[in-house]
């Protein structure tokens, strides 16, 4: 029986012990008309081998092609050791460390990460790790909402160049405690958020809040463009509006950019993002991890788990889960959220591959990831019909205007085999044919030669009737 | 038994100049020329205090904190409500194929035919599984899950008009996550009482139940370890009076194949596909938390769902999985006729919208996908009777040695509960030094003081993977400890002693708070050093 | 058996209340409370000049395994908070009825006071438990 140990001699002998007559008899309470008639939808088991064909060929289906798509989740080179070591059983197969003293290499492993990641976004604390970047900025709106009492309001001013799933997904979650939500239009010619006209605590024309109604502001570093923001400005006017500033940053941008505890005069409140970057592979989209950091201050109003430094009996170091009486297990209803299950062992992937890059390696990823798409732009805007949509500097994405729809476009290119990067058109479709590209430090020039080469040819014939933009 | 030696932080190894440098990228001539200049002011001035290390010095760093673990692979852990059974490693081979992880997640359909059939064909079999008629998988764990329901329930009373039910009733057991989803919702949760044999306490619920009740949120099992067994009725009282039923799928393991939620009433649903179909716990995640709905929930569902186009108009997913047995190639039987592709705002416009940024988690998907491939439906079944038949040995067992059941009348589902009022008060022995004993003699120990209602709990759930032996060994350990109890309670009290660290301070955790290294090392305060 | 102050005023949710000279009333929690908290590890107080209704909760004193809600025995407006508690919540396990009081409050109505339990009838509380 697949994965069951029992003996036929087992099953009579605990039966025995029992007293009853068969297995069956243990489901006695469940009322007999409620049982399952039929499960005729599952198949019959399969052996391991049957099942690894199967998967090999549905794996194979779907081939590994060169893929210049980042929106949100990027393909790095991932040192070998960073799946290997936390691939161990110990690792792998352990639960959420309950029990301190038989989880200490889980309860350590959080600590570095947690140290890594608060000097990393020149934050004092983080936490062990959120779902994914999207839902991390969900909780940080939740969060910024408690932790910032000068506000009178629960209303979040978000950029609309921070990820359009991101906002979604921030809207899904918070609209039920009744936040609200305002777009930061982004200037049409540099790819920059505008603020509002008086920018420094007046009431703007545009918006029906004013200051000191502003729990936060949303804004992202690269933001979804690709485009440097001008993060000084954005984070003192934020504080000048008594809001707080949350960031969505990308690890990587991190070797070189600077970090969010130093934005503007007083630096970000609450720092998130996605963690795929650190070691995590792109993985049809999950799972990934969340990572959230934020003032000593503040954090009371974290969600998720988090681990201290503490004492034995004996006086000596351990690990320990800390401040639980924030979370569901122990407030229930007047928790900092619902959160349970983080991505552990997502998080220690991030840990190792930061280990393992150091300072160094890490602003070496994120320069070559820059040049790369610097190289990839440049061949491809080369092509007639193709111009970049920004002008504003750019770390490792970028968006460019095509000459017809983009969705065609597209298609053609992955026929040749190549992802050639996301439409814009149906998330900003204000921006007309617009197509969202990166490179990261994955890309050689001859990748960068084959797409160039492809989208020539694809532009080269004339656009279908009633393709024009 | 694990290691025992203390192992240093990763910053106390760090030696300045020392690197990891084949992990590196190479530069290529063309990059040194080709950046675009970045504005001085966005520019990192000190390099973040990250560690400077060989390879070996990470690998034996991390390879030493991993023996510091208990772990599935080295030891029985039986933690309760947490289904800590075996992971079959077929699961995670399949998931972590070469294609499967390079996919980009926004990949476009032509080229995601392969992965996308795995996710369907997992949304139609956790519909047979749980007697729903849609899924949505893209919830990341399950109090995510919890939070898309409860969302739909509130989508639905606004969409009839009816905005002002806020109310969700929970049992007074339920996992905290329920109350909190409630919040998180905008709900307000009332907590309803269980009578003394574990079920709920239907005249508190008729009088709980009201024009306000969005919906209630049960474990059936309920967190107790029991069947409620008037889970009908409660269903009737539920949707008399407009409310909907919320199923939390915690406690799937112990009826797979046996009784569905939607028979037993249930509206929508969470599935723990972590728990109950096979993706290790990593130290506390990754998960997935799918969400499963009844016919009038259908609107609402989250975001992205995989729908397919073509192939056998019945969208109950019967034959397609039987075509596959043969496994040798990925022909379905269909041809290209079929094609799989992600249903958006377009497809499903009342959707209470997206919960993660992309489709959900896929890795977690695909395990859950090749455990039922494995399991077929005869190994499904299985599931729940060998739980089932390993939980009742187990509490017989412990009961004839001398431990209390908090339900000694009732028929133990997948999990029981062991009460130790009686030790606390003769012997000043609690539940904590039982488990942290446990820890001593090589088991992870069962979860602690839960359900809150059970004063000193230990909630013992042994899954179906555990062999006689085991559980036997079990009983030994725990009858060692009662006897340590009677005669040197102190032992108990100041365990464990062969772990890496003695009873940590939980106290001195949260009052003097320590939750990042701060050691600046010299090379830190020169800006020289970043270049 | 845990001390119960005769000269104080106290609620069925373990607060205490103290009259002051300046008219104003101070509040904390009962030694009961606190052995039944264990030790605090941390304490959020209410904002000065914030106005509460009777029963409201106004402030949360946290274990490490509990976080308890603390509700304002009367209507009144806040004017002091004990502001060591933020680096010393032990002063609350260590002095209950002293060095661990909580906040100040200027009553709205002063007859609520009187309505409050007695050091006596508290005690029938305390012991229900």
């Amino acid at each position: 029986m697949p994965f069951i140990p029992h003996t036929a001699d087992d099953v009579r002998d605990m039966l025995a012990t029992l007293g009853a007559p068969d297995i069956e008899a243990l489901f006695e309470e469940i009322p007999p008309h409620l049982r399952v008639q039929e499960l005729d939808a599952i198949g019959r088991g399969l052996s391991e081998f049957e099942v690894m064909q199967l998967m090999r060929a549905r794996a194979r289906a779907d081939g590994t092609p060169l893929c210049f798509l980042g929106a949100g989740a990027y393909e790095h080179h991932i040192p070998a050791a960073v799946w290997s070591t936390i691939t161990r059983g110990e690792f792998y197969s352990a639960y959420t460390p309950y029990q301190a003293e038989a989880s200490q290499g889980t309860l350590q492993t959080i600590y570095e990460f947690q140290s890594m990641m608060a000097s990393l976004t020149g934050m004092e604390v983080s936490n062990a790790s959120l779902y994914d970047g999207a839902s991390a900025l969900a909780e940080a709106c939740l969060m910024a909402v408690r932790a910032n009492r000068r506000a009178r309001g629960t209303h979040i001013r978000i950029a609309r160049s921070v990820h359009p799933h991101y906002r979604q997904v921030a809207l899904t979650t918070a609209a039920g405690q009744g936040l609200t939500f305002e777009e930061l239009p982004f200037d049409r010619a540099s790819g920059r958020t505008l603020l509002p006209d008086g920018a420094g605590g007046t009431r703007d024309a545009g918006s029906a809040h004013g200051a000191g109604d502003i729990s936060a502001v949303v804004i992202q570093q690269p933001n979804f463009f690709g485009v440097l923001e001008d993060v000084d400005a954005v984070t003192d006017w934020a504080h000048a509006s008594g809001a707080l500033l949350v960031a969505v940053v990308n690890p990587i941008s991190l070797g070189v950019l600077k970090p969010p505890g130093e934005w503007g005069a007083a630096g970000a409140d609450i720092v998130v993002g996605e963690g795929q970057p650190l070691g995590c592979p792109l993985s049809s989209g999950g799972p990934y991890f969340g990572f959230m950091t934020t003032r000593l201050q503040h954090v009371r109003q974290m969600p998720g788990r988090i681990v201290g430094r503490t004492v034995d009996l004996e006086g000596r170091p351990g690990f320990t889960l800390t401040l639980q009486a924030r979370e569901q297990h122990i407030r229930r209803a007047r928790a900092t959220s619902n959160i349970c299950t983080n991505q552990g062992l997502l998080m220690m992937a991030g840990t190792v591959y930061l280990a393992l890059m150091g300072a160094q390696g890490l602003e070496r990823v994120a320069q070559i990831s820059r040049a790369r798409t610097a190289q990839l732009v440049r061949a491809l805007t080369a092509i007639p019909g193709v111009r970049r949509a920004f002008s504003a500097p750019l770390f490792h994405e970028a968006a460019l205007m095509l000459d017809r729809p983009v969705a065609a476009v597209l298609r053609a290119l992955a026929a040749r085999g190549i992802v050639g990067g996301l439409d814009l058109s149906t998330l900003y479709p204000q921006l007309g044919a617009a197509l969202l590209i990166c490179a990261t430090e994955t890309k050689t020039s001859q990748d960068i030669r084959r797409y160039a080469a492809a989208l020539d040819e694809v532009l080269r014939a004339p656009p279908a009737a009633g393709d024009a933009p | 038994m694990i290691a025992r030696a203390r192992e240093p932080l990763i910053f106390e190894h760090s030696r300045p100049g020392r690197a990891a440098r084949a992990q590196w990228p190479a530069a290529s001539a063309e990059d040194e020329r080709s950046a675009e200049h970045i504005p001085p002011a966005l520019l990192r001035r000190r390099p973040a205090a990250l560690p400077e290390l060989s390879e070996l010095d990470v690998v034996r760093h991390y390879t030493r904190l991993s023996q510091l673990n208990f772990s599935i692979d080295t030891h029985f852990y039986p933690l309760g409500s947490c289904t800590m059974k075996y992971n079959p490693k077929a699961c995670n081979a399949a998931a972590l194929l070469p294609e499967f992880l390079a996919r980009h997640p926004l990949s476009p359909p032509e080229l995601s035919q392969g992965f996308l059939a795995c996710v369907y064909e997992l949304q139609e079999m956790l519909k047979a599984i749980t007697g729903m008629r849609g899924v949505a998988l893209s919830p990341l764990a399950g109090a995510h899950g919890e939070f898309a329901g409860v969302a739909m329930i509130r989508a639905y009373h606004r969409s009839r008009g009816d905005p002002t039910r806020n109310e969700i009733l929970v049992p007074q057991a339920a996992h905290g996550t329920n109350p909190a989803t409630a919040t998180m919702c905008g709900c307000v949760a009332r907590e309803i009482p269980v009578d003394a044999d574990g079920d709920v306490d239907l005249s508190a619920l008729r009088a709980a139940l009201g024009p306000r009740t969005a919906g209630i949120m049960l474990t059936n099992p309920s967190t107790l370890g029991v069947f409620e067994r008037r889970i009908e009725e409660v269903a009737r009282l539920v949707h008399a009076a407009g409310g909907l039923l919320y199923y939390d799928g915690a406690n799937l393991n112990a009826i797979l194949g046996k009784v569905r939620p939607g028979d037993m009433g249930f509206d929508v649903m969470h599935v723990n596909l972590h728990k109950t179909f096979s993706t290790p716990h990593g130290g506390g995640g990754p998960g997935a938390g799918p969400v499963g709905v009844a016919q009038r929930l259908l609107p609402f569902l989250p975001l992205p769902i995989v729908g397919r186009d073509g192939g056998p108009a019945s969208a109950e997913g019967g034959g397609e999985s039987e075509s596959d047995d043969r496994g040798e190639s990925d022909d379905r039987g269909e041809g290209q006729s079929v094609r799989y592709r992600w249903l958006d705002e377009r497809d499903l416009p009342q959707s209470i919208g997206r919960l993660a940024g992309f489709g959900g988690n896929a890795g977690v998907l695909l395990r859950a996908y090749v455990y039922l491939r494995l399991l077929g439906r005869e190994g499904l079944q299985r599931v729940a009777e060998f739980a089932t038949l390993n939980a009742n040995y187990l509490s017989a067992r412990l009961q004839q040695v001398g431990y209390d059941a908090a339900y000694p009348r009732r028929r133990a589902s997948h999990e029981f509960i062991l009460t130790l009022r009686r030790q606390a008060q003769e012997l000043g022995v609690t539940a904590m030094d039982v488990a942290k004993r446990l820890l001593d003699l090589g088991f992870h120990a069962p979860t602690t003081y839960f359900p809150l209602l059970i004063s000193e709990c230990l909630l013992i759930e042994p899954t179906e993977t555990e062999s006689k032996e085991t559980l036997d060994a079990f009983v030994t350990a725990m009858t060692r400890i009662l006897q340590e109890a009677r005669e040197d309670p102190e032992r108990l009290q100041r365990a464990p002693y062969t772990l890496p660290v003695r009873r940590l301070d939980d106290v001195h955790a949260a009052r003097e708070l320590d939750l990042a290294y701060r050691e600046r090392r010299p090379q830190e305060s020169s800006d020289a050093a970043a270049s | 058996m845990s001390r119960i102050p005769a000269d104080l005023r106290y609620t069925r949710s373990h607060e205490w209340l103290r009259q002051l000279q300046d008219g104003t009333v101070e509040i904390g929690i009962s030694d009961h409370a606190q052995e039944a908290l264990g030790d605090l590890v941390f304490v959020e107080l209410p904002e000065l000049g914030r106005r509460l209704a009777a029963g409201e909760a106004c402030a949360v004193v946290e274990s490490v395994k509990a976080a308890s809600d603390i509700f304002a025995p009367i209507a009144g407006t806040v004017v002091g908070t004990n502001d060591k508690l933020a680096h010393s919540p032990e002063l609350i396990n260590r002095d209950p009825y002293g060095g661990g009081w909580l906040m100040r409050v200027k009553p709205q109505s002063p007859e609520e006071v009187a309505a409050l339990l007695s050091a006596k009838d508290y005690e029938a509380v305390a012991a229900e438990r």
